[in-house]
């Protein structure tokens, strides 16, 4: 086993969404093999021998696709490394002695719960108002009876690897929600199951990321930079590009 | 009216409502340095005078002048208004912040200067605007032209520091607006893109150079 790092904490805990959070003072010892989110388990296994109460965080696979991990390490979301969630961090991208900060998301959109836990239901209620196509059920069809030519299922499903996590808002100084909208909204009017929705469904899905009180583009480019899944800054201009368009056909 | 109340209300139409001003002023600032780099053919204004006659009594010019203060005016309202509201989204700011890690910090600081130049932008107008249509100071039967009323507001320092830094201002703004602009109105293309964005950066540091040489040149008397 590697040597310890003897690691300093400065984690925020907010105790419910009303009240005022503050940062607490932790030391940790973890391996640098251990995942960031490990390293917390670490810490809270800590604080619960001590009678403290434990930090909430958010988590379910630890395996970078579930979008549940929501930490913004030393001011960046998802920590220092590119292409990475919080749970895919390891700790040896730190230094021994270190101290290291760590804050919920923090939108308006993004309601602090508890600790480093903030409500993401905002990313749902935009899902609903668009995000999917409509079909009659019924038995499955043939996998080939609609033709996708390779190229656009690529850029589709390029976008469609947006695991929802809200990086992208977190990162943004406007807090805007528009990777993650333009992620949606590329990768259904690219393919010809979400076409004929297209227009009504982009207006629907800004609409309501308007109403969620998510802020508007600049186009610095930070929500591309700290997404973990690297969705390009292109899918906004796509975004941009179909709302246009439904707005010059009166949707 | 409904079709395009979408421009001041939703967050991608006013985006878009930004942009198309904003090329257009890019528009105006190209031919505003192109006529006043005549200048520098240093022939005591003669050709400079002789275009700024031409543009102060063109028909078409001043009807596009109209439009130009209208754009302007659009830009400059609807760039505050959207800069605001964007800061009131994230009510609670993070305590450690790395801006520097993930974008451009010209890119998170439009506001400021835009409103830098828009502080220049007063004094310009004032400067010349304001002097060559609404007084009598600039006649061509008094002998007074808008060439000499440069020389006479370039003699003094200040206004040149000021110029300078608002052409500074201006570099900046120029380096984030001209390719967000096609951004906001969602051309991002593998080819065009890199295009556009070379075209954006020429752009944003020629013409705010030849704009700053000009007070320079003439406040050192190379320019006479």
């Amino acid at each position: 086993m590697s040597k310890l790092m003897k690691l300093h904490l400065k984690v925020w805990r907010q105790k419910n969404t009303e009240s005022a959070g503050n940062f607490e003072d932790y030391k940790v010892d973890a391996s640098p093999d251990m995942s960031f989110l490990e390293m917390f388990d670490v810490l809270n296994e800590q604080l619960i021998e001590t009678g403290k109460e434990p930090v909430a965080f958010d988590h379910d696979c630890r395996e970078g696709i579930c979008g549940m991990c929501s930490m913004v390490i030393d001011g960046r979301p998802h920590g220092p490394k590119q292409g990475v969630t919080t749970c895919q961090l390891h700790m040896r991208s730190f230094n021994d002695g270190d101290t290291i900060t760590v804050e919920p998301w923090r939108a308006n959109g993004f309601p602090v719960i508890k600790d480093l836990t903030v409500n993401r239901s905002a990313f749902d209620r935009i899902i609903a108002s668009g995000g999917f196509i409509s079909t009659n059920a019924g038995n499955a069809v043939d996998a080939n009876s609609i033709l996708v030519p390779k190229e656009i299922a690529d850029e589709a499903f390029e976008a469609a690897t947006c695991i929802g996590c809200g990086a992208c808002v977190s990162a943004c100084k406007n807090a805007s929600a528009m990777l993650f909208v333009g992620a949606k909204v590329t990768q259904l009017s690219m393919l010809p199951q979400g076409k004929p929705e297209r227009q009504s469904r982009v207006v629907a899905m800004v609409n309501q990321m308007d109403a969620e009180g998510f802020g508007a583009c600049t186009n610095t480019g930070a929500c591309a930079a700290e997404c973990p899944k690297q969705i390009p800054l292109s899918v906004i201009a796509t975004l941009n590009r179909e709302y246009i368009s439904a707005k010059m056909n009166g949707k | 009216m409904k079709l395009f109340s979408f421009l001041f209300t939703s967050s991608i139409g006013r985006k878009v409502l930004m942009a198309v001003t904003g090329l257009s002023l890019v528009a105006f600032l190209l031919v505003h340095c192109g006529i006043n780099a005549c200048i520098f053919f240093n022939d005591s204004g003669k050709t400079f005078n002789a275009a700024a006659e031409f543009m102060a009594h063109n028909w078409l010019i001043r009807t596009a002048e109209v439009g130009l203060f209208g754009g302007l005016l659009i830009h400059i309202i609807q760039g505050l208004s959207l800069s605001l509201s964007n800061q009131t989204k994230r009510k609670e700011k993070y305590r450690a912040s790395a801006g520097d890690a993930n974008s451009k910090w010209y890119s998170r600081s439009m506001g400021i200067l835009g409103s830098l130049l828009l502080i220049f932008l007063v004094m310009h107008l004032k400067h010349f605007w304001v002097v060559s249509r609404f007084t009598d100071a600039i006649q061509e039967t008094k002998g007074s032209t808008l060439f000499d009323e440069m020389i006479i507001v370039f003699t003094d320092p200040l206004p040149v520091i000021i110029y300078v830094i608002g052409c500074l201002s201006l570099a900046y703004h120029l380096l984030h607006g001209f390719q967000s602009a096609f951004q906001s109105l969602g051309i991002n293309h593998p080819v065009y893109t890199p295009i556009i964005k070379s075209v954006g950066n020429a752009f944003s540091l020629i013409v705010p150079l030849v704009f700053a040489a000009m007070p320079i040149a003439m406040h050192l008397g190379w320019i006479k």
